[in-house]
């Protein structure tokens, strides 16, 4: 297990990320409601560039107590990380697939010391 | 190092958009291909994109009716539609998901050089990506065509669409092949443009656009078919999205129409030319059917072969069964269903996927498939997936082997 250095925690703007490389390995870092997640820049899809997609909210339909559809909106807790490649959409803070529990992004874990953020590799 | 920390470097980009540079988008198959070792092999996509509407003005100039092109010109200055005369289908602005996958939306990247045109250089740029040897180029909003309400400006449109790809794109670089469109809604006019086109550089066969509502068996096709294989150039069925059918009319999100309809359409084409005994008529005419993945084949294969042997009165041209056809026709590999693996072998095997199959991209569109889909594919040995990725298409369009490959 190596620490990497990713950088300086307050460089990092809620919703921000860093996407950085060592020995081969391409990770991306994100600063999600004051937390740090990090997953490996690999979509498990088919190995796209899931660390430089789109941040988005989760969709989510709205069902009345009849169980209608009211429509779609977005959930205001949920942050979805979405590859580029193919769509692709993992939520940022468990790396999991919203409908596929077995499609999980690689994870690191991520500490703060002395305000510089590292990631275990 | 001494503090036990390691120093790392950060990506150049850190979020893809519509202005990345094709070859930072697919860095990481790029970086595949050379890890895993297949980057020398030779590798054909036999179906990538460009966007023909950005080039409309110039395409239009290529219109040989006077009448027409006046119109095409006076459209290009209306706002709101589609560009002047095409058919461009509203709903295809869906394609991207919402702007999720930039490369869907726009390929928006600068290109310094202007030797060439813009599209030459992006479509090199994806081949250096995806490691390609050649690339089968095809237009994107035409391929809705089929269905144009009047089919004498679809006619005119494919003429003045193959005459500019045929001057501007195909000399500028000989890797860039192309089906070039067949309008059926006017039979003389393919006449035309197989006797105009089948000569020139990079043209590989031709395509008929499989959006269409007009049975492909139609006597009035019957002379093109013959052309075609009296020329030794494949045919070939682009699969493409319709919202206006009474089916897919039904399906009002784009994933349930596109999920549909890439491949009803081929269903219905398929069947028709088997079950009329296309094959029987024209045994050494290579048909090639593209971009309905590949998961209907096996559907094909056992729901023909069962109707056939209880109504055989029905399709009498048939001298073997429905699925031995179909085991003789090609396909294009994308975008391949993955999601339970026995199937894809199962189906890998049904339709002799080693000699038939070959790659297809289908970059830039928002399900394109990486070289790497079908190396990764672990049921196949080396020889099966050299033949898929290159081998095949080489053989079955005639091109030169790749010097050094």
């Amino acid at each position: 297990m190596v620490k990497v250095f990713v950088g300086v925690e307050s460089d990092f703007e809620d919703r921000g990320r860093r996407v950085i490389e060592y020995n081969d390995t391409e990770i991306g870092v994100f600063f999600v409601d004051e937390e740090f997640f990090a997953y490996e820049n690999k979509c498990v899809h088919q190995g796209g560039p899931i660390c430089q997609g789109r941040i988005l909210n989760r969709v989510v339909e709205v069902l009345a107590d009849d169980r209608t559809s009211q429509g779609l909106t977005w959930d205001e807790e949920d942050v979805h990380i979405v590859c580029p490649w193919h769509g692709y959409e993992f939520n940022i803070k468990t790396g999991v697939h919203p409908g596929n529990k077995n499609a999980r992004l690689r994870r690191f874990d991520v500490s703060v010391e002395g305000g510089e953020v590292y990631v275990d590799v | 190092m001494d503090s036990g920390i390691e120093k790392t470097k950060e990506l150049p980009v850190q979020e893809i958009t519509i202005d990345t540079d094709t070859r930072d988008i697919l860095a990481r198959e790029t970086k595949y291909q050379k890890e895993k070792g297949f980057a020398d092999w030779p590798i054909v996509d036999i179906d990538a994109h460009h966007s023909e509407m950005t080039s409309w003005r110039q395409v239009i100039e290529y219109i040989e009716d006077p009448i027409l092109l006046h119109y095409a010109r006076e459209f290009q200055s209306r706002t709101g539609g589609a560009p002047g005369l095409s058919n461009h289908t509203p709903g295809l602005r869906y394609q991207d998901a919402g702007g999720r996958i930039p490369h869907q939306q726009q390929i928006a990247e600068p290109v310094d050089d202007k030797s060439v045109h813009r599209d030459v250089t992006l479509v090199r740029r994806s081949m250096q990506a995806l490691g390609l040897d050649y690339q089968v180029l095809f237009p994107g909003n035409l391929l809705q065509l089929g269905t144009h309400p009047q089919p004498r400006v679809e006619a005119h449109l494919a003429l003045a669409y193959n005459r500019w790809v045929c001057d501007t794109i195909l000399p500028e670089d000989n890797r860039i092949k192309t089906l070039l469109y067949l309008p059926l809604g006017e039979p003389e006019v393919c006449h035309r443009i197989i006797d105009e086109f089948s000569e020139r550089q990079g043209v590989v066969g031709f395509m008929i656009t499989s959006v269409r509502f007009k049975p492909v068996h139609h006597n009035s096709y019957i002379p093109i078919y013959r052309k075609l294989e009296e020329r030794n150039l494949p045919l070939a069925f682009h699969a493409g999205l319709t919202w206006t059918d009474e089916w897919t009319k039904q399906t009002d999100l784009f994933i349930s129409m596109h999920a549909i309809s890439f491949v009803l359409c081929n269903i219905v084409h398929m069947t028709n030319w088997i079950i009329h005994g296309l094959p029987e008529r024209f045994p050494n005419l290579k048909t090639i059917w593209i971009e309905s993945g590949l998961a209907w084949l096996p559907f094909m294969m056992q729901r023909l072969d069962s109707e056939y042997q209880m109504r055989p009165s029905e399709a009498p041209l048939l001298k073997k069964l429905p699925s031995d056809y179909i085991r003789e026709m090609h396909f294009s590999s994308q975008p391949i269903e993955t999601s339970n693996m026995k199937l894809t072998e199962a189906t890998f095997d049904g339709i002799n996927a080693s000699s038939q199959l070959m790659y297809s991209s289908d970059w830039p569109h928002w399900d394109f498939n990486a070289p790497s889909t079908i190396y990764d594919l672990p049921f196949l040995d080396e020889q099966a997936k050299r033949n898929i990725l290159g081998e095949n298409a080489l053989r079955v369009f005639n091109l030169d082997r790749p010097a050094g490959k």
